[in-house]
């Protein structure tokens, strides 16, 4: 009982991370119709950048993730404007090409930058020391103790859970109740009108880039503290599992990505405990599988009527 | 091929002109040193590399009549390429071969080896297929199951009544021969394992699970025959849940602590099995560490080690064998192996001696990891 709790609770922290990575593709996908690829290896360039922010420079995590932010708010909206932007018009199938190649010129150069060696991700945010609920729940070195000890959960896992949760209710927030929002929602559901009704599509795609990129940062630093460790790499198998959650959720629906990414990351957890510890990463395949045999538009996915 | 023996045949000639012209005793002995200097596994490549220079830096300035220059060839840890490094090597006048560093390739170079008698020393590659069925390809590390059996004695010598869990990665030849030999000989032994857990990715991050089946089983020691990147997340991810065995690594986990912006108290109290640490106290290791630092400016692991050892090895043999400079390398691969099964080389990773199989006997030492650093254990026999 004790174990499948902590399973669970291991399975909501990996999930929120998919989630996370799951809301830059489906917002990508909603307004721009097009799959960034190269959406996992942003998450690796925050992570790096956020790496070499405290562990050379040796400033504060807080500045650490501000420009990590910053910078891959900046390298989303370049990677849009220089590789995307002239493929507007091009079939959907050579923006996927062109996504796939930035994907292995992000990696490339970050082996190149910061060498192929593994690098140790540093501890950034940790939870101060405390007991709660009438000493039910003692909080100490990060790890959160309940039942007795009997359940020890890492603060990482709470932190991730926390942040992915305040990440969504402001993302519907701004979708659904600022004018930017709007425009979104506008390009989303017909680019060709929106911009008859004087909205800038241009900018609004870039808006979208920019604030996905930033969410990879976020991302990028969450994933490495639960998983301390770095590669060029890094972002290259999150990033499948995010999409795949994506679908799962149904693609375009930032809902649905929190709900995809969550039930990918308990699927995953669950079948490694209770089947088979090496084919954790097959059970999520076949989770993309199955949807796309029964439920193409995933869990909360609109169905889209062509008229002829 | 006819090129390769032709070019031979004029370097002999060659040689043989200047015997005449100086007439004099010096000889020198050409080593092909085949390995990845490039891509992903140029740490383990280029520390062959280097290490093997200093032993050889070291001979030659010994004037002992026998000169060796090293030939030193990439193969990106690939077998294709190692298979066309190895011709380039032939091709530059080796006379035998100090590699291949990493197993995949060195399977496919000794196969060719063996047929073309050559003679082939590994430092690093410890896979039983290299050396299996071939008389002329010797190693200077431990075999997988070798490294299994010592770390199950080991183990039972010190802490007998250890609950064991093992976490090793399934799709990696070194861990499940490491892990196979280790439960075999823990039986053997009488050691208790409570759990033994598997992953199958190299980039495998999440541990969650397998440590959750040691911790439930009881584990108060886990043995972790995987390398040290996998092992620095499971030893960060145990912290967290607040659950503190023993573990217990092998040669694999040495390098944990110069991974860059590790947090090294996670590491504290970790015993590894390792023929050699940069750290000990030894005269002969710490006059190898001055030279390699001073020369590279980064401190030596166990692979320049064992590439350092080899190279003496191979000179040792050399000596005793009267290979010189004309010997051809059918000839010497010949006498090689005749030579290695009686020699005794005193190396940096211990007392090396060689069973005919091609197999290494030297005696591992444990370490712990104590405020940063490597101490040594003292394990009652």
């Amino acid at each position: 009982m004790i174990s499948l709790l902590s399973h669970l609770l291991n399975g909501l922290s990996l999930g929120s991370v998919y989630a996370i990575i799951a809301l830059g593709y489906t917002m990508v996908y909603g307004i721009a119709k097009m799959l960034n690829f190269a959406h996992g290896d942003v998450i690796m360039i925050g992570a790096y950048i956020s790496f070499c922010v405290v562990f050379y420079l040796e400033l504060p995590p807080v500045l650490a993730l501000i420009i990590a932010m910053a910078v891959c708010m900046v390298l989303g909206i370049v990677i849009e404007r220089l590789a995307y932007k002239p493929l507007r018009q091009a079939p959907s199938l050579s923006v996927l090409i062109t996504a796939i190649g930035v994907s292995y010129l992000l990696q490339n150069s970050a082996q190149l930058i910061w060498g192929a060696n593994t690098k140790a991700f540093p501890k950034m945010f940790t939870l101060p020391d405390a007991n709660l609920f009438g000493g039910n729940v003692h909080i100490a070195n990060n790890t959160i103790s309940m039942l007795d000890g009997r359940l020890n959960v890492s603060g990482n896992t709470v932190l991730t859970i926390i942040t992915c949760v305040v990440i969504m209710v402001a993302l519907t927030l701004f979708i659904n109740k600022t004018k930017m929002g709007k425009a979104m929602r506008g390009v989303s559901e017909d680019k060709g009108a929106a911009e008859l009704m004087g909205i800038n599509v241009n900018l609004t795609i870039s808006v979208t880039f920019a604030i996905g990129s930033a969410l990879a940062a976020v991302a990028g630093i969450l994933l490495c503290s639960t998983y301390p460790t770095l590669l060029p790499t890094t972002g290259a198998m999150p990033g499948i599992k995010a999409f795949t959650a994506a679908v799962f959720g149904g693609i375009g629906s930032i809902p649905g990505a929190m709900v995809g990414g969550i039930l990918l990351g308990i699927i995953e957890t669950l079948g490694k405990a209770y089947v088979s510890a090496e084919l954790g990463d097959a059970f999520v395949f076949a989770v993309l599988i199955i949807v796309l045999l029964f439920k193409p538009t995933g869990l909360l996915g609109k169905k889209i009527h062509e008229k002829v | 091929m006819k090129i390769r023996k032709l070019f031979a045949a004029v370097l002999a000639l060659c040689c043989m002109v200047s015997m005449f012209s100086f007439a004099a005793a010096e000889t020198t002995i050409t080593i092909g040193v085949i390995g990845p200097m490039t891509g992903g596994a140029a740490v383990y490549g280029s520390a062959v590399a280097r290490g093997a220079q200093i032993a050889v830096d070291e001979i030659n300035a010994q004037n002992t009549g026998i000169k060796i220059v090293l030939d030193v060839q990439d193969d990106e840890h690939d077998p294709e390429k190692a298979v066309n490094a190895y011709g380039a090597v032939l091709d530059n006048g080796a006379q035998m071969i100090l590699g291949t560093v990493t197993t995949g390739p060195c399977l496919t170079v000794s196969a060719l080896a063996f047929e073309e008698r050559i003679f082939m020393l590994t430092p690093s590659a410890s896979a039983t297929g290299v050396t299996e069925g071939k008389d002329n390809v010797f190693q200077v590390c431990f075999t997988d199951p070798g490294q299994g059996i010592a770390a199950a004695d080991m183990i039972a010598a010190m802490m007998p009544d250890a609950k064991v869990g093992i976490i090793f990665n399934n799709a990696d030849a070194y861990s499940t021969g490491i892990k196979d030999a280790f439960v075999v000989r823990a039986d053997e032994v009488g050691l208790n394992i409570v759990a033994t857990s598997s992953f199958a990715a190299d980039n495998n991050t999440d541990f969650s699970v397998q440590i959750a089946a040691c911790k439930d089983a009881g584990a108060d020691l886990i043995f972790l025959p995987i390398y040290y990147t996998p092992a620095s997340l499971i030893l960060a991810q145990c912290k967290n849940i607040a659950y503190a065995p023993t573990f217990f690594g092998v040669d694999g986990m040495d390098g944990i602590l110069t991974l860059e912006g590790f947090d090294k108290s996670l590491a504290e109290g970790v015993m590894l099995l390792t023929p050699f640490a940069a750290s000990s106290q030894d005269e002969k290791t710490q006059a190898f560490v001055t030279a390699y630092v001073a020369a590279y400016n980064e401190e030596p692991n166990q692979f320049a080690a064992d590439a350092y050892d080899g190279v003496y090895a191979l000179y040792e043999a050399c000596k005793l064998a009267g290979i010189d400079g004309n010997t051809s390398p059918e000839e010497a691969c010949e006498l090689l192996i005749a030579q290695f099964p009686t020699l005794q080389i005193n190396g940096l990773t211990g007392q090396l001696s060689w069973a005919p199989t091609g197999e290494v006997t030297k005696v591992p030492t444990v370490y712990v990891i104590k405020d940063g650093a490597y101490a040594m254990v003292e394990v009652a026999k």
